[in-house]
């Protein structure tokens, strides 16, 4: 269903509150894994407890994708940028799911908590495993670099429609229904 | 005039606006708007990325300096040579109103642990490392774990992690302690050490600022090594030790006062302080690194239990990112290796 012109409240506050969590929680993340300096295990605990942070709002995300209607692309865009557009949503959501699953299982392959603000732990659901953590580990840190390329992709591409096509597809998301 | 000159004023501000609104519809106007924006925006991510304009001084580059030129790849990047160790820890209850940790309320909990020496090189000669260490794991408060990683100065030669890759940065108590030490003949006659400091947290909240330190219970304090001349001489004489029963470490942990500085592991603390006896590490059997129950294990010391809680410390904090750094390497190279192998 493509008949809106613009997205919900509900659409637009999950868009932009992600946006904010998954652009702090990667640049977070690249500094975090190379500082030495002593907010480095403090940054850790907070990129963890984020971390579910995301993957619950990831979860609420899918369920109203689902059942809202999205909007549609303007006609006159061409096929090839349509099927990189859906292509790249495709990528956008896969990362969106995979990125706090891979943390969640790179912590239990070394045996370590996800608390979530020290209020309560994830339970671990792999068993320690040194082979385990190195693959979740490379996997979390590839999406991250791949995540953030999508991202400069979307952010260019909404900025190209909003000042050189001016064709409303930035407006949609910034202030919905008009 | 005077309504000449508000005509005037008028005018010129429509002008004004007409030229900014037809400015904005300029597509070049638009199109290098697009272009700056997009330029702050990579720029961000390359500064946050660490390609640009962070501290030189990372995780990466502390481990390369471990590594040195040849990586010994799947192992440890630092500590490289080790034999992994099992047993119980002995809690006495004494520091039960200190902190919740359960290791500190039960009465036996199991760890597994490692000991090792100084240095890169995982067949280094035993008796030529400079510094010994004793790491341990135990589980603690349902779920979480307690990891040590102690070593045989009781003080840190620098106080930050940037000190390290200057040329002599060798405080003044390190130079004392390397002195005057003489290294025993075994893993189990020597002396560990927490050097940094960490706060023990009691069921109130209240934060004691404490160092502990792993002190040997073998009698014979200078037990002669049978083969001098192996390169692994210690860890032969601890699997022979280890045939005539268990080897017990008494956890003893020193209690700062106001005076003392927590977040400074190179100055020694008064030996006047208060010394509580947490319990015994008594370890049972051992297992070679490559096959034992530690080869996976990082002995990440910020891997606390509630009850234990990081100081400040520069250098404690950095431990945490150099530790995971190296566990990444190796952890990657194993992967990588049973691969090629299977």
């Amino acid at each position: 269903m493509t008949i809106e012109k613009g997205y919900s409240t509900g659409s637009r506050l999950l868009h932009w509150s992600m946006a904010a969590i998954i652009i702090s929680m990667l640049f977070l993340g690249l500094s975090m894994v190379q500082s030495l300096a002593t907010w480095q295990p403090d940054a850790v605990d907070l990129h963890k407890s984020f971390g579910v942070v995301a993957l619950i709002l990831v979860i609420v995300r899918l369920i109203n994708r689902a059942f809202s209607a999205q909007v549609a692309l303007p006609t006159d865009l061409p096929v090839w940028q349509k099927r990189i557009a859906h292509l790249s949503h495709i990528g956008l959501y896969s990362a969106m799911i995979l990125m706090p699953i891979s943390g969640w299982l790179m912590q239990s392959a070394d045996g370590r908590n996800v608390a979530f603000f020290g209020w309560f732990s994830l339970p671990h659901i792999i068993e320690a495993n040194i082979k385990s953590y190195a693959l979740f580990r490379e996997i979390h840190g590839l999406i991250a670099w791949l995540f953030l390329a999508l991202i400069l992709m979307h952010v260019s591409a909404a900025l190209y429609h909003a000042l050189i096509k001016q064709d409303g597809v930035l407006s949609s998301m910034l202030y919905g229904k008009k | 005039m005077i309504e000449n000159g508000k005509y005037d004023q008028v005018n010129k501000l429509t002008q004004l606006t007409q030229r900014m609104v037809m400015l904005r519809n300029k597509l070049a106007f638009r199109q290098a708007l697009l272009v700056l924006t997009m330029l702050i925006v990579f720029g961000i991510a390359a500064y946050f990325a660490g390609i640009v304009g962070q501290n030189p001084v990372t995780a990466q580059a502390f481990v390369d300096l471990q590594e040195g030129e040849f990586a010994h790849t799947g192992f440890r990047r630092a500590h490289a040579k080790g034999i992994c160790i099992s047993g119980t820890f002995e809690s006495t209850g004494a520091l039960e109103s200190y902190s919740v940790a359960s290791v500190f309320s039960q009465v036996t909990t199991p760890f597994l642990g490692r000991f090792s020496i100084a240095g890169n090189n995982p067949t280094a000669p035993d008796l030529k490392a400079p510094v010994r260490s004793l790491a341990f794991a135990l589980p603690s408060n349902v779920d979480q774990q307690w990891r040590v990683a102690m070593n045989t100065p009781p003080v840190m030669a620098v106080a930050t992690p940037e000190a390290f890759f200057q040329a002599h940065p060798e405080s003044k108590a390190f130079n004392d302690w390397k002195a005057k030490y003489v290294p025993t003949n075994s893993f189990a006659t020597e002396h560990y050490h927490s050097i940094n400091a960490f706060y023990l947290v009691d069921k109130k909240g209240n934060r004691q600022a404490v160092r502990w330190e792993a002190v040997p219970q073998v009698a014979h304090k200078n037990m002669p090594v049978s083969d001098a001349k192996s390169p692994d001489a210690l860890q032969n004489q601890l699997s022979k030790l280890l045939l005539d029963g268990p080897v017990g470490f008494s956890l003893i942990f020193t209690l700062a006062n106001a005076t003392d500085d927590e977040n400074n592991p190179t100055i020694p603390w008064p030996s006047q302080r208060k010394k509580i006896i947490a319990g015994t590490l008594v370890i049972n059997a051992w297992e070679a690194q490559e096959t034992g129950a530690c080869a996976g294990k990082n002995f990440d010391p910020l891997v606390l239990p509630d009850g234990i809680l990081s100081t400040a410390d520069p250098i404690l904090r950095a431990r945490s990112a150099a530790y995971a750094e190296s566990f990444r390497r190796r952890a990657k190279e194993t992967l990588l290796n049973s691969k090629a192998v299977n």
